[in-house]
């Protein structure tokens, strides 16, 4: 491409010509290896109009704002010190706030079950204040439930972004390069795929143990899998697209295709996946954690809290579990909202009334 | 391509599926770190006389393509070795569970596919109203609803409150009892209400496909009654794709009932299961995550054959 032929498009004729910056085709220097910024003005548009139509679905944005005040809850509900490990601010207060009413650990002097009652409940901090009841050990359950969020909210996000680093990789080199590399990737993910997410994350359990990362491990094993699929589909559609032929014909090297030409197109599923994944994710990490598979019992992880007090509920004792269950239930259906926004914002024309599989499988 | 052929062709795939699901299943114990001995003796000290007689007989001395080959022939004739917890045949304490899974995720196919489908035909012939919304947010909150919080809350209101059902599973009766069968509603209602969403949409979208075609057109206007085209017509059309997502749903009722076991106390293989792996029992564990890849991987077979059976357009 020389600077003549830039000079025309730019100048001459009265079509305007968009989806390039026209100051920046001027002003480049003719003989360097000019490439294009990996968000190009174009890709860039395709996000913005997405998000002007998500802006527009009241039921996602009502999903969103539960989630951020889901997240921000278990961020605030109790100060957080950096670990004596972590280098330079070793022992540091990070975040001094306090919004859980108790220590969701300490257990009141009179133990046992407490009934939710609503008094106190205009005094800061409030006091003998048991909006959500007291469980066997007298310890409160709103605190409780504030301050668990942060382990299944962490492991949903933790486990999705790790495993979007796994499956974009694996599926983009299946669809991209064919031939026995596709054959292999793919037969193991078919393979995995013939257990359902539970029952593998389980047999991932049992060779690892019980804890927090081995949780989010046994998640990734089974989460990346949607990821390969998705996006390798993407790629065997977009590849045979001219710009890529021209790419290549340009000499582009193949991981600059990938990730420049290919991957940029080929990602809208993945978000809308993504995004619904979180859900249940963070749904079958509570099922662990309910069955006994999870995290410790001392943890107030919500799935965690609701096998602890399993015999209780049964017999009478409703809101020991009710409300880490609803904190649960709530989680999810507003990543479902948000999910359904997000796909219904990439692809306007698609059915908008489905719903998708957002549990378990 | 006639049905035959393509039952044969769709067979052939999953040999080589079931064989890498065996590997991986075999894998698993392997994979822990740790000499496999140790979990069968349970960490006890041994005199070398003994661990060459245990290795010996569980075939830990040979190599391990052949303790492969010998796993997965004895696996195929039913022999999973011994439990390590009970000693027993894995076999035999998997029968025993057997019938009582089988029971409840029948019943829960049965309680899906009898509210599904009537559900989302009344939705898609009322499309877009008030009746059509119901139906969507029903198919929210029982997607997004936890089936164990759904199983503890059917205990809390049937078993605690009303009494209608007791709180433990009365299991010394057998499973062909009325009080187990009258039971095991529980569990299947818990684990049908996540299915009986999604196969509802489904459902419903593909009865609207279906109301839109030339076809229903063309019986309405030649004054066939409103209830023949629906159901003559439209409803035999719109059920291909739903048959075959049923059959698909029993993936999503195995990892239900491993769930929902737990809450109810029921005596199947998914609490046996969960149980185990606490236990770190292997041959069992093992035993039962291979047969649950297997039933996924017939039923998936299963689906495509009715699909193809179904719709022949499709074999090709």
């Amino acid at each position: 491409m020389s600077s003549e032929t830039s000079q025309r498009t730019t100048e001459r004729g009265r079509i305007r010509v968009s989806g390039f910056d026209v100051d920046r085709v001027e002003s480049r220097d003719p003989l360097s290896s000019w490439e294009p910024d990996l968000q190009s003005e174009a890709g860039r548009g395709r996000l913005e109009y997405a998000w002007e139509r998500f802006k527009r679905n009241r039921l996602a944005l009502f999903g969103a704002a539960t989630i951020g005040l889901m997240v921000l809850l278990a961020m605030f509900s109790r100060p957080i010190q950096l670990p004596g490990s972590f280098p330079v601010l070793a022992g540091q207060t990070v975040q001094p706030l306090s919004l859980a009413p108790a220590d969701p650990a300490n257990q009141d002097v009179i133990t046992g079950y407490r009934e939710p009652t609503l008094e106190n409940v205009l005094t800061w901090p409030p006091t003998g204040l048991y909006l959500f009841g007291a469980d066997w050990a007298g310890r409160d359950i709103l605190s409780r439930v504030m301050y668990g969020g942060r382990w299944s909210l962490s492991i949903g996000f933790i486990a999705v972004a790790m495993a979007l680093l796994v499956g974009i990789p694996l599926g983009s080199i299946a669809g991209y390069y064919g031939g026995k590399v596709d054959e292999l990737i793919m037969r193991i993910v078919d393979m995995l795929y013939a257990f359902p997410f539970i029952v593998l994350a389980i047999a991932v359990i049992a060779v690892l143990g019980r804890g927090y990362w081995e949780m989010i491990l046994a998640l990734v094993v089974v989460g990346w899998l949607p990821y390969a699929r998705i996006i390798r589909g993407e790629i065997l559609s977009v590849k045979e697209n001219e710009y890529v032929t021209a790419a290549k014909a340009l000499g582009s090297r193949d991981r600059s295709i990938i990730t420049r030409h290919i991957l940029p197109n080929a990602m809208a599923p993945v978000i809308v996946q993504a995004t619904l994944s979180i859900g249940t994710t963070v749904l079958v990490a509570a099922a662990l954690g309910f069955i006994g598979l999870g995290l410790s019992p001392a943890s107030a992880e919500w799935g965690v809290m609701l096998n602890v007090e399993q015999d209780a509920i049964a017999r009478g004792r409703w809101w020991a579990g009710l409300f880490p269950g609803l904190a649960i239930f709530a989680f999810v259906m507003a990543i479902n909202l948000v999910g359904d926004g997000v796909r219904d914002a990439f692809d306007p024309q698609g059915d908008q009334t489905d719903t998708d599989t957002g549990g378990l499988r | 391509m006639s049905l035959q052929r393509f039952v044969l062709k769709r067979g052939l795939i999953t040999i080589p599926l079931l064989l890498g699901i065996s590997m991986l299943t075999f894998g698993m114990v392997h994979a822990i770190p740790g000499d496999p001995i140790d979990f069968i003796t349970l960490f006890t000290e041994l005199d070398p006389q003994t661990e060459m007689e245990i290795r010996a007989e569980y075939g830990l001395n040979q190599p391990v393509y052949i303790q492969y080959i010998d796993w997965v022939t004895d696996a195929a004739t039913g022999d999973f070795g011994r439990s390590i917890i009970t000693r027993d045949p894995v076999a035999s304490e998997i029968v025993e569970r057997l019938p009582y899974t089988l029971v409840m995720g029948i019943m829960a196919f049965g309680v899906t596919l009898i509210t599904a489908i009537p559900t989302g035909v009344i939705a898609a012939y009322y499309r877009n109203t008030k009746i059509d919304q119901a139906s969507r947010v029903f198919a929210l909150l029982g997607i997004a609803i936890p089936n164990f919080l759904l199983g503890l809350l059917l205990l809390l209101i049937f078993a605690s409150w009303l009494d209608l059902f007791p709180i433990l599973p009365p299991t010394d009766r057998g499973i062909i009892s009325y009080d187990m069968l009258v039971y095991t509603l529980l569990p299947a209602i818990t684990i049908g209400t996540g299915s009986t969403a999604l196969l509802m949409r489904l459902m419903r979208s593909s009865m609207v496909e279906e109301l839109d075609k030339d076809y229903v057109r063309t019986a309405r206007a030649k004054g066939l009654p409103e209830r023949t085209v629906v159901q003559k017509h439209v409803l035999r059309n719109s059920l291909i794709s739903v048959v075959t997502v049923a059959a698909i749903q029993v993936a999503f009722i195995i990892s239900g009932s491993v769930v929902v076991e737990i809450v109810f106390s029921y005596p199947g293989i998914g609490r046996l299961l969960v149980n185990r792996v606490g236990n770190r029992d292997f041959p069992v564990t093992q035993a039962i995550v291979l047969l649950i890849g297997v039933a996924v991987i017939l039923a998936n077979f299963v689906a495509d054959v009715l699909y193809a059976y179904l719709d022949p357009r499709i074999r090709y």
